[in-house]
């Protein structure tokens, strides 16, 4: 295809491209998103490859990669158009009877549907199964139909309309407006108007500008940007040569982490394609508008997304966070005005421009419109990332999209916001999540991570465990971070080995204090969160374990203690064999002890007997 | 990062006017808060701070509230630029507070430190809460150090490493800091008395950075006195480099 020169141009395109289209009879997706790949759906996808080759059936199958569709419990997913079948959990061998028996014969696989562990339901197509029901997947949504190295695919959905309906008829200013009016709040955990910082760019004195996506996504457990790159980079770079056009900016970054190979390939295929089709580059659409895009590989420091760092990172400088008396998007890559959104943000602008401001804030509550993606994770049936409107109440999020705690255990706290994030309790399950309200609970929205633990989960183990990640990713520069984490640490390492005193509490809150208001950037003013928010919520855990020395969820090593039920045992010997410290002593055939000072607490055993026999105290 | 507080003298920039604890001052615009502060007699606690380098704010003892407009913030005043109209407080309760717990995390680093000991009992650090750090050299990573080699001498022979807990102050690669001229900067900026100098004989060794350097001997007395690396540096950095024979004799015998 040669280089667009006009819009015009770009809808006959458009129109060729859906011609071709409508003579397919059958369109079978199959995810190569990270989790399902982890899967091996790479396998499952070369077999339908061969299976469509050996039934001659090139012509009228259309087989398409796609990007992750958010359901990652059920993967490999694959979804066979018309009628929008949905198969979970596919492996090569059942290929042969998809294309067979679905393809051929327009016969369900049982087996192969959902089945919703809570009803038994089965439930034919993807839509309907309850994790997508109550979604509105407007971002994420377009990851499960277009084929993310395929540009003719995004452009069949719609794709550079928004760009093309800005370029040739609005002026940046009506651009900025619009997204204002959207009331659009940075993704990344701000919750910034991105209008407002837009508008700040545009307006710096400087005439070189530049715009960048913040694609340094590091929170454990969160994989929302990487998706999005991953499954529909153009979406990104349509929003992000929007945004260019409204600042008046030339020249554009996206920082991804090198971690994100997947997400580093399909964005640059994008660009090629988008650069070879005149969507990026010199005079876009023949408009006049010149906009280049750069791709920066992060060395996978967290704190490289923090703005400062993120623009020091990009110069090739170490990236450690600088004041930020003059902030970035007026003073930012070499001095210049940078405006910097995070993936998400840059997805949401084509959506806004091609619906328009009132449909848009039709979305959400209030002060938080439109939708946000979360990637659910944790002690929750539906692990995946889930697309909801804003406002949406936990409660709903982790109990109906997310199906519930596994097991039947008892809820205990949901974390949002990563690493630096609150745990919140049962008793804010109701909450509203949106950028103020997570906030007002001493949690946060961040980027979007929620893990979500039940009744086996220790909260001190949980604090422990963050400020372990956030000791090692504080970029070192203030003492009140580095030390300050390193020093949380080490008082809740010795909390959950038995050695808290009484007093600890207070030095931890007090350490918190000063970590939070003494720190530079938001690192540190977040990153005692987790021990604020448990202490906060969480108390009589800590009390547990210094006052009794009892760790109520029986997860701190040296506070509990394995035991055989004499009554249940009935001496088979397999913890015996399997157990790696020889401590279970007892001759076969009669009920066996634990020799507690040799026992490593591993829980081999626990897993082991048949007998339920083997119990945990503290 | 503020530049260096002399850089910005010399510049004879516009002219100020901020107000310190109530009290109206001028200053040279950019400059830091510290520094007007401290050309004005106001003591503002500091360890990272140096007026002839660039501002870092590490040690984040020199804390301060600075309001601008409606907002209020603490903040380092070592990086934070004197602006028209802004309201400084160096020494609220708050303020004391944030300063003793940074004390506090900091005094474990090198306990032993005599400017630190004093300092910390000054901000009333008396009965700390927090061990020392058995492993740690003393070093308190402000950076000193590495800003005067970078940005006094001009050598660059030293660099921070690594990250978050695992930051230290490293000759690059840990290896024998071959840029490294045995001048002594460092050793006279560092506040934790860390950087250990010695000469034995005709050898000058700097084991923090892994460096021994040959000494030259003074023509008249025959003390060792400089190191052939620094003798070479100056001669081909400096703008107006001193005659070779300047070199021959020691400052004594000059």
């Amino acid at each position: 295809m040669h280089r667009l020169t006009s819009v015009e141009e770009l809808e006959k395109v458009r129109e060729k491209i859906l011609k071709e289209k409508s003579t397919i009879k059958t369109c079978i997706t199959i995810c190569l998103g990270t989790g399902c790949h982890a899967y091996d759906s790479q396998t499952v996808y070369e077999t339908l490859q061969n299976e469509i080759a050996a039934h001659n059936l090139e012509e009228e199958i259309e087989l398409k990669p796609t990007g992750c569709h958010g359901f990652c419990e059920q993967g490999p997913i694959i979804v066979l158009y018309p009628g929008e079948i949905c198969y979970c959990r596919v492996k090569p061998e059942n290929v042969k009877d998809i294309i067979e028996m679905t393809v051929l014969e327009n016969k369900i696989i049982e087996d192969l549907l959902y089945e919703d562990p809570v009803s038994g339901n089965k439930f034919e197509k993807e839509s309907e199964i309850p994790f997508y029901k109550d979604q509105n997947r407007l971002i994420l949504g377009k990851n499960s139909s277009i084929n993310p190295q395929n540009i003719n695919d995004y452009l069949a959905e719609g794709g550079y309309r928004s760009l093309a309906k800005v370029l040739t008829g609005m002026a940046p200013e009506q651009v900025i407006d619009k997204i204002k009016k959207a009331n659009l709040r940075g993704r990344g955990g701000g919750g910034f108007p991105a209008g407002v910082k837009w508008e700040t760019t545009r307006n710096a004195p400087e005439k070189k500008k530049y715009v960048i996506v913040n694609a340094d996504e590091g929170d454990p457990g969160a994989y929302m940007d990487r998706s999005l790159l991953e499954g529909n980079p153009h979406l990104i770079l349509e929003g992000l040569a929007i945004g260019a056009y409204a600042i008046g900016a030339d020249e554009g970054f996206v920082y991804v982490r090198q971690e994100y190979p997947l997400a580093l390939e399909n964005l640059s295929t994008a660009i090629g394609q988008a650069e070879k089709l005149g969507l990026l580059g010199e005079n876009i659409l023949g408009t006049g508008f010149n906009f280049k895009v750069k791709i920066k590989r992060g060395a996978g420091a967290f704190v490289s997304g923090e703005s400062s760092a993120l623009v020091s990172a990009i110069e090739g400088k170490v990236g450690e966070p600088r004041p930020k008396h003059i902030n970035t998007a007026v003073s930012g890559i070499y001095g210049k005005p940078s405006n910097l959104n995070n993936v998400e943000t840059w997805a949401n602008v084509p959506v806004i421009i091609e619906k328009g401001v009132d449909w848009y804030s039709g979305i959400g509550n209030e002060n938080n419109k439109g939708t946000k993606i979360f990637s659910l994770v944790g002690k929750i049936n539906n692990t995946g990332l889930v697309e909801v409107p804003m406002g949406t109440p936990l409660r709903k999020i982790i109990y109906e999209l997310g199906g519930g705690i596994p097991g039947g255990k008892k809820f205990k706290a949901v974390q949002t916001g990563g690493p630096s994030g609150g745990c919140l309790p049962e008793s804010h399950l109701d909450a509203p999540v949106d950028f103020d309200h997570l906030k007002d609970l001493g949690s946060m929205m961040g980027s979007g991570g929620m893990i979500v633990m039940d009744e086996d989960n220790c909260m001190v183990d949980v604090a422990k465990y963050f400020m372990h990640f956030l000791k090692d990713e504080s970029c070192g520069k203030c003492v009140s971070c580095r030390e300050g984490t390193k020093k949380m640490y080490e008082i809740l390492e010795a909390i959950t080995e038995g050695k808290g005193k009484e007093e600890d509490l207070l030095l931890l809150e007090e350490i918190a204090w000063v970590t939070t208001n003494a720190s530079l950037c938001a690192l540190g003013g977040t990153a005692a969160n987790p021990v604020l928010s448990t202490l906060k919520y969480f108390r009589d855990e800590y009390e547990a374990h210094i006052k009794e020395k009892r760790c109520p969820a029986k997860v701190c090593k040296a506070l509990i203690t394995y035991v055989i039920d004499q009554e249940k045992c009935t001496g088979c010997g397999l913890c015996q064999t399997l157990c790696p410290e020889k401590a279970i002593e007892g001759e076969k055939e009669a009920p066996m002890t634990i020799d507690a000072q040799k026992c490593s607490r591993c829980g081999i055993c626990l897993e082991a007997c048949r007998f339920e026999a083997i119990n945990v105290t503290s | 990062m503020l530049p260096a507080n002399n850089n910005i003298k010399d510049m004879r920039v516009k002219m100020i006017t901020l107000w310190i604890n109530d009290k109206q001052y001028q200053a040279a615009e950019g400059q830091s808060v510290l520094q007007v502060a401290l050309d004005n007699g106001i003591e503002i606690p500091h360890l990272c701070y140096h007026e002839s380098l660039s501002s870092q704010g590490s040690c984040r003892l020199c804390l301060v509230e600075v309001t601008k407009g409606s907002k209020t913030i603490m903040t380092t005043s070592c990086t934070y630029p004197a602006m028209e109209g802004i309201k400084v407080q160096t020494d609220t309760l708050e303020i004391k507070k944030a300063r003793r717990l940074v004390m506090e995390l900091l005094l474990p680093l090198a306990p032993d430190a005599p400017k630190i000991k004093a300092l910390a009992s000054e901000l009333g650090v008396t009965e700390p809460r927090l061990g020392p750090e058995p492993e740690n050299d003393n070093c308190i990573k402000c950076g000193l150090c590495v800003r005067a080699c970078d940005e006094l001498v001009g050598a660059h022979a030293i660099t921070f490493a690594g990250r978050g807990v695992a930051r230290t102050v490293e000759p690059p690669y840990d290896e024998e800091a071959e840029n490294c001229i045995g001048c002594g900067t460092c050793v006279q900026v560092c506040p934790t008395e860390c950087i250990v100098m010695e000469d034995q004989g005709m050898e000058r060794r700097i084991d923090k950075w892994k460096r021994t350097l040959k000494l030259k001997a003074c023509k008249n007395c025959g003390r060792p006195f400089i190191t052939f690396a620094e003798i070479d540096f100056m001669q081909t950095k400096a703008k107006n480099p001193p005659p070779e024979e300047w070199f021959d004799y020691c400052p004594d015998c000059r």
